[in-house]
């Protein structure tokens, strides 16, 4: 059973297998175990960050391709939702609807028309032409401030039962671990784990599909798949539209949790450093990366500053280290850790704990 | 382009083309000159910021999504430099200004070649031939590099004001054409024409123009192509340390992301031009150049996207660029 | 007789292709060694193994004496050898003097290269100097050919490896060639050549050996081989005379 939804792609190392279900766990039951706003607010990033990175590993990972535009469907997607519901006097699942499947719409085209154009250029000229449009996709966000609200972005009101308004009951639950608010909060909290579980599952189980084998033969060598018969131009569109398609998913998620959105929050480069950091420190092409990864980033994120800021004033009186450790600086050390990742860890986590597995089943069997 | 007579002429036509389509489109002659030395000013610096990376690439198959670091890098330099020679960007003398311009510019170009050589060194060399690892890898030098900016040089914006003599513009009928700008076009000629004479003039120039069509047959011939590769990225860092200058004295500030900022239009700038040319990077330069001051003009809105449809346009006539550098 | 160039049980692997399965070769000094056999043997494998394109996985090659196995391919062509590939490896975008000059290596400029050698390869392939600062890419295939094989000679080398120099060419034009190679074993340069055209090999080898599945299954004298027409059917599936 465990095999059919997991589509027989184990994790094949104990270690990650217990991470991972120690991180499952977490998550699935992370307004009980971590009380608080703050954390719970984690917990929604990472999740999110775990629907936005699988889907970049499918086109990376599985597929071989880079590009620079995720952060645009991304984008897309959280300004859908979010249009939507501005746009409506009294924020509706209909809306909702409404934006998510515009959203779609929006990205299908648009990745359509990049997968195609692929056809016609090299894969280092699509990097490149990715990464111009997406640039000008944010710059276009910014200044359509009567439809996005520009810079600033857009504020909106959510569904009765998602908002915060909303709650189950008179008094918060208390728990061993402190007072849980059972609110509106908490189940935008749920729907967004149970959407981003099926979005794992999916794309779990389209890599390890036929369709997602050819992917990884033309990710190997595309020569030879097209010359096995397989049409790479179609899959590789294909690849490009349906990570595209999840991508904007997980972009309605986002919207839906903040109750805002603007250019930062969804569009910006940042993002797509943190996706690139993420799937590369995790793990490419295992998936399972995606989620380690988000949940080692996010943690980092929110928590690391504060470190820094510890180690900032801890070694005031020395030269330069200061400006070193500041946490506003904590870009430097991601981007120290990004350049050590890509050169000693290629695999990634994921790949470091099952080639340990693989070594120590080898020893065994000696 | 050793013979005139068989060169293709068709992609250079496309500049006093696109100049000429704006005309009617802007209406007033004069704000057309304004608007046309402002783009093949812009263009210039870009060029010479381009003109590296498309080199490297041609030659060594090596696609630097940092290279806007020594953009930054040089700018960021410069500030400090012409900060420390307030004397003579005060006085209103044009032989003054240029003497502290000067400076500027070669300290730029000396603290980006030198970074280049680390980045080469240590990012670049250990992924030769891996075009997926360059890219992240370089993408993320960038990264740690604009933050080593800001810790030197804080965050925030710095200004970069022109020096006196050059600021204001210059009559030619009812048209004002800004001083600094024809400087840049001066500058921005002056380094195409060194890179074509040293490119086909010197025996260096000749490897270069070689092992950028067939690596493996030169160093067949018996050259350690290696090293010619560190000379050339160190050259390019250093061009565009010295774009990066300019780029900082047009928009007259420098900001710790403009690495990032410009990475984008040199990428539109080379694939129109054609991995590997000289003379389509020059190209590609203008007409990008060109359209943003036209578009950015008309309709201030589209300016990015005009850009790219641009690129799309040509790539759809020449799906390698203007100037593709037959194969290897 | 010495031999000037000496490969023992080379292997070489492309990525996971097994290429050459331990080639022994050698190749004599001042003479023509001609490289026979079927498509797919090895033969090209093997000169861009012996020029340090590709690195033989296991086995030597020692070229006069020096251990050349591992070495770098432009210390390899400082070591006096000229390789001439069956793509010709001409650069299109310069001009046939350009291509001549970046060849001699001793050269700075143009005034630097030899006269005498340079009249003695005009004199060889005439084109090249009707042609001389034209860009090479607008030269015919049997002119190309013939930079190829200029740019190889413009200094004198201990050996030249060189890859179907015939190919494609009419008739007239490897007539040419047949000459300009009778002229350089006259010089005493040894030459390593690779042909598929039997007239052409059967002119100019001196010593011959035959590739099949990446290993040499033949090595003797030219002249052996083409009196035995019943080797050459076995080795090469026809005879010299039937291919042309």
């Amino acid at each position: 059973m465990l095999h059919r939804i997991l589509s027989n792609d184990l994790p094949r190392s104990r270690w990650l297998a217990a991470l991972l279900i120690i991180l499952f766990l977490g998550l699935a039951f992370a307004p009980f175990l971590f009380p608080g706003v703050k954390a719970l607010n984690v917990a929604a990033k990472v999740l999110v960050f775990v629907a936005l990175v699988a889907s970049f590993d499918l086109l990376l990972g599985y597929t071989g391709i880079v590009s620079f535009a995720h952060t645009m469907f991304f984008g897309i997607g959280a300004y859908g939702v979010a249009i939507a519901l501005n746009a409506v006097e009294e924020p509706s699942w209909g809306a909702i609807a409404l934006g998510v499947i515009c959203a779609l719409l929006v990205s299908l085209v648009l990745s359509l028309m990049i997968g195609l154009f692929s056809l016609r250029v090299r894969a280092i000229f699509f990097a490149m032409i990715t990464l111009a449009v997406a640039s000008a996709f944010l710059t276009l966000a910014s200044q359509l401030s009567d439809f996005t609200g520009g810079e600033d972005g857009l504020s909106f009101s959510v569904p009765e039962l998602l908002s915060p308004g909303f709650t189950l009951t008179e008094e918060p639950l208390v728990t061993p671990l402190g007072e849980v608010d059972l609110n509106g909060k908490l189940i935008t909290y749920y729907l967004i784990f149970v959407s981003v579980c099926a979005i794992f599952l999916t794309i779990l189980r389209i890599v390890n599909s036929p369709f997602g084998r050819v992917l990884q033969a033309i990710r190997e060598n595309d020569f030879r798949a097209e010359a096995l018969g397989y049409r790479t131009v179609v899959y590789r569109t294909l690849s490009n539209v349906l990570s595209a398609a999840f991508a904007t998913l997980a972009g309605c998620l986002l919207a839906l949790w903040l109750r805002y959105n603007g250019p930062d929050t969804s569009l910006s480069f940042e993002i797509m450093l943190d996706i690139l950091l993420i799937v590369v420190i995790g793990g490419m092409g295992t998936l399972y990366g995606a989620l380690i990864g988000s949940v080692l980033f996010v943690l980092a994120q929110s928590y690391l500053q504060d470190l820094l800021r510890l180690a900032g004033e801890a070694t005031a009186g020395i030269p330069l280290l200061p400006a070193l450790l500041t946490p506003d600086r904590w870009l430097l050390w991601m981007g120290v850790l990004f350049v050590l990742s890509v050169y000693y860890f290629p695999t990634g986590i994921v790949g470091k704990l099952r080639e340990r597995s693989v070594l120590a089943r080898l020893k065994g069997m000696k | 382009m050793s013979l005139f007579k068989d060169l293709d002429w068709k992609p250079m036509a496309l500049v006093p083309v696109l100049a000429l389509a704006a005309l009617p489109a802007i209406g007033s002659p004069s704000t057309w000159l304004t608007l046309t030395v402002a783009g093949l000013a812009m263009g210039m610096i870009v060029f010479i910021i381009a003109s590296g990376l498309t080199l490297v690439f041609g030659l060594m198959d090596v696609l630097n999504f940092g290279h806007g670091v020594f953009i930054a890098l040089g700018a960021f330099v410069a500030t400090t430099v012409l900060a420390s020679m307030g004397s003579y960007t005060t006085a209103d003398s044009l032989w003054l200004n240029l003497l502290a311009l000067l400076p500027a510019m070669l300290v730029a170009m000396a603290v980006a070649g030198a970074l280049g050589l680390v980045f080469e060194r240590l990012i670049i060399r250990p992924v030769y031939g891996m075009h997926l690892k360059q890219i992240l890898i370089t993408m993320g030098g960038m990264i740690i590099g604009e933050e080593l900016i800001k810790v030197i040089w804080g965050p925030e914006q710095i200004p970069l004001p022109l020096p006196e003599a050059l600021r204001g513009a210059v009559l030619m009928g009812d048209a004002a054409v800004e001083k600094y700008r024809l400087l840049a076009v001066l500058v921005g000629a002056a380094v195409f024409a060194a890179m074509v004479w040293t490119l086909n003039r010197t025996k260096v120039g000749l490897l270069i123009r070689a092992g950028v069509q067939d690596r493996e047959m030169v160093e067949s011939l018996g050259y350690r192509i290696r090293r010619l590769f560190v000379g050339v990225f160190v050259a390019g860092s250093a061009l565009a340390g010295l774009g990066g200058v300019m780029w900082g004295l047009y928009q007259q500030s420098v900001i710790p992301q403009m690495g990032a900022q410009v990475n984008v239009l040199i990428f539109i700038v080379i694939i129109i031009g054609g991995l590997g040319s000289t003379l389509g990077a020059l190209i590609g330069a203008l007409l990008v150049g060109l359209m943003a001051n036209y578009t950015g003009f008309l309709v201030p809105k589209v300016a990015l996207f005009s850009n790219i449809a641009l690129m799309v346009a040509i790539l759809l006539w020449r799906p390698q660029g203007v100037y593709p550098v037959t194969n290897r | 007789m010495s031999n000037l160039l000496t490969l023992n049980g080379v292997h070489t692997h492309i990525g996971a292709y097994h290429i050459l399965h331990g080639v022994d070769l050698t190749v004599p000094t001042g003479q023509l060694t001609m490289l026979l056999g079927r498509n797919g043997a090895g033969k090209t494998t093997t000169l861009r193994t012996i020029m340090g394109l590709w690195h033989a996985s296991q086995g030597t090659v020692v070229l006069d004496g020096e251990d050349i196995t591992q070495k770098p391919t432009p210390d390899i062509a400082h070591s006096g050898v000229a390789y001439v590939p069956e793509s010709m490896g001409i650069f299109s975008d310069l001009s046939v003097r350009e291509n001549m000059l970046l060849a001699a290596r001793g050269a700075r400029t143009l005034d630097d290269i030899d006269t005498t050698r340079l009249e003695w390869i005009f004199g060889l392939f005439p084109a090249m100097k009707k042609f001389w600062t034209h860009p090479a890419g607008k030269l015919s295939g049997g002119q190309k050919q013939m930079l190829a094989v200029s740019r190889a000679i413009v200094e004198p080398r201990k050996l030249l490896l060189i890859d179907e120099p015939s190919k494609g060419l009419a008739p007239a034009i490897i007539q040419n060639m047949i000459e300009a190679f009778r002229q350089l074993k006259a010089a005493q340069t040894t030459i390593l050549l690779v042909e598929q055209n039997f007239n052409f090999a059967r002119q100019l080898g001196d010593t011959v050996a035959v590739m099949d599945d990446g290993r040499v299954v033949h090595s003797g004298s030219m002249a052996e081989l083409a009196a035995d027409e019943a080797l050459q059917s076995r080795l090469l599936g026809l005879s010299l005379g039937a291919h042309q």
